[in-house]
């Protein structure tokens, strides 16, 4: 696939403060979550992607577009959910996005259509006559998707869309999400500081920290490679047992007298710790595959930056 | 698409063109404009001077109507003074207009952090104030120039071509004159409405630049015995621009060079203001 988004030694400075640290790498995922702790540069790495902000050195490329020379071009293939209220109180959600779609170049028949469709999709169908200020957070927030996906971008950048929702509007918007992402007509940047809403939605993730890039990764390859960790509780001799299994091909750790955690071989079926375990007059209690949740990597990686000056 | 099919498309249509665009804030902020019943009724009232003017200047040349009605043998003569009268008095009335109109079209914006999805398309932040100034401009031209030429050929058509060959400077002080009235009030509105969230401050703060300013003028004139006062006075530099123009005899408080100076120098502030303060985001340095 394609890289949607192409980092090369993105510097951002404001003043004498360096916001961007040297950003590189390529992101080419259908969803790329962008994760980091308050001040990281999350906001301000989209608002440089979107040319709101000039890179102080380096650039990147956006849909093979570079940030500094094809801003216009880039902001025609994106759309863009700000995290913070952005909307015209006074108007009503469909002609809101309607003004937003003629803005992105669509003739002004096309673009009352695509506003309805948007809205309808979002699910604010019944609203649309509504105006803004009156909506609740969860259905600006909506309003808000409705009119970054009504002109079809290629890119769609959400910069915390489920801040503020209650549990099923959050659903909702994780679901759109998914959906979104499943249709194949584009692919998402969602920035987000709950690892949750990442987890759900994302196939990559970029983890910043004070400006630097600490971790980049496909979540299902981590996930797949977890896979061949695994943790036993035994009852009997635990130590003859993770001989017995090392034997086979098969690297033990005891970290207790009854607690094993061991990486098993591509080959290896797990039916034969079982075998080893009745040879062994060893008790199986509990086997768990030792899967890393976002949560695991985003503290390790949080941790392996520490020391990082 | 049948509300019913609800899954995400894309868009391959046609597009329209770019330089375009910026028409589309305009007509959306009309359109929010006159829906204000104070703006539509003080718009019509704009005319109601003009339209006094062009029956002025029917009877004053068919005034042999009035000599049997009214025993009058002349009204007036339409020379410079005629048309500089005539911008004065639509230039204040232009002065209003902007004061309703005006503070409300970026403030409003500002005020929704509406900006950022604006500027997240293509569209840029100079077709951002060029909408939003097309408004103004558009107003404010039917307003002044608009019926001042059309005044201007009234009298050519009533006086004949030899008139109007003679007085032909007369339609370019309009322009000009009319212009540069139009570029100080909406760069000063834009900007006071870009730095100025509340629509209403806005507007307060546009009438203090100027009343406030007048009134600072003179007292800087009185206390230090000078004339540079004037200066701050964007009413009097309009007006000694406009006596120049006109070639009106009176006499200008301020020389009409420095009025000109002044007045650049107060359009390149308000530019300045300007694209300090539309951005889609303010970056705090430091």
């Amino acid at each position: 696939m394609a890289p949607v988004i192409e980092l090369e030694g993105l510097t951002v400075r404001f003043g004498p403060r360096e916001i961007l640290k040297d950003l590189s790498g390529s992101m080419s995922g259908r969803t790329i979550g962008l994760l980091g702790p308050n001040g990281a540069g999350k906001s301000t790495l989209i608002n440089t992607l979107l040319g709101f902000y000039r890179p102080s050195a380096g650039t990147a490329r956006v849909l093979g577009h570079d940030i500094r020379m094809e801003t216009k071009q880039i902001r025609s293939l994106i759309g863009y959910m700000p995290e913070s209220d952005c909307f015209i109180a006074h108007m009503t959600a469909v002609s809101f996005v309607r003004l937003m779609a003629e803005l992105s170049g669509l003739p002004s028949e096309a673009a009352l259509e695509r506003a309805h469709e948007s809205l309808f999709y979002v699910g604010l169908g019944e609203a649309r006559y509504r105006k803004l200020g009156t909506y609740s957070l969860g259905m600006k927030q909506l309003a808000k998707l409705a009119q970054a996906i009504v002109h079809g971008p290629r890119l769609l950048i959400l910069d915390e869309p489920t801040n503020g929702l209650d549990p099923p509007a959050r659903q909702r918007m994780i679901r759109l999400v998914r959906e979104m992402r499943d249709s194949g007509g584009l692919q998402i940047l969602l920035c987000s500081h709950l690892l949750r809403d990442v987890e759900e939605t994302c196939e990559e993730v970029l983890i910043l920290k004070d400006g630097r890039k600490v971790h980049y990764s496909n979540l299902e390859e981590e996930r797949r490679a977890n896979q061949r960790f695994v943790e036993l509780e035994t009852l009997g001799d635990g130590g003859d047992f993770a001989e017995a299994v090392g034997s086979l091909g098969c690297e033990c750790a005891l970290s207790s007298t009854n607690r094993i955690k061991m990486v098993v071989p591509e080959s290896f079926a797990i039916r034969d710790l079982y075998r080893v375990a009745a040879e062994r007059n060893v008790q199986i209690r509990r086997l768990n595959f030792r899967r890393d949740s976002l949560e695991d990597i985003f503290l390790k990686a949080m941790e392996s930056s520490n020391g990082r000056p | 698409m049948a509300v019913h099919k609800r899954s995400y498309r894309g868009y391959s249509g046609p597009l329209t063109p770019p330089w375009s665009r910026f028409s589309i804030v305009t007509r959306y902020a009309f359109k929010n404009a006159f829906q204000s019943k104070l703006i539509t009724a003080f718009f019509v009232c704009c005319f109601f001077y003009p339209l006094g003017c062009a029956v002025a200047l029917y009877l004053n040349k068919h005034v042999d109507v009035l000599v049997t009605a009214l025993n009058i043998h002349a009204l007036f003569d339409v020379d410079g003074k005629f048309f500089f009268h005539f911008l004065n008095a639509q230039g204040a009335m232009a002065f209003v207009l902007t004061a309703l109109v005006g503070p409300g079209l970026i403030s409003s914006d500002l005020a929704n952090n509406a900006l950022p999805l604006f500027l997240c398309r293509p569209f840029s932040r100079a077709d951002y104030v060029l909408g939003k100034m097309a408004v103004l401009v558009t107003l404010l031209s039917a307003i002044t120039w608009a019926p001042g030429l059309i005044l201007f050929l009234i009298q050519s058509s009533l006086a004949g071509a030899a008139w109007m060959g003679a007085n032909l400077w007369m339609a370019g002080s309009i322009l000009l004159g009319s212009t540069i009235q139009i570029a100080i009030l909406c760069l000063l509105a834009l900007a006071l409405s870009a730095w100025i969230k509340r629509k209403l401050a806005a507007g307060a703060a546009l009438l203090g630049v100027f009343f406030f300013g007048a009134g600072l003028g003179q007292a800087v004139n009185a206390v230090l015995e000078t004339r540079n006062g004037s200066l701050m006075n964007i009413g009097e530099l309009l007006g000694s621009v406009e006596i120049h123009l006109f070639r009106v005899y009176a006499q200008s408080p301020v020389p009409p060079d420095l009025a000109w100076l002044a007045l650049g120098a107060l359009c390149v502030f308000c530019l300045l203001l300007l694209e300090r303060k539309v951005r889609a985001y303010e970056v705090v340095k430091g």
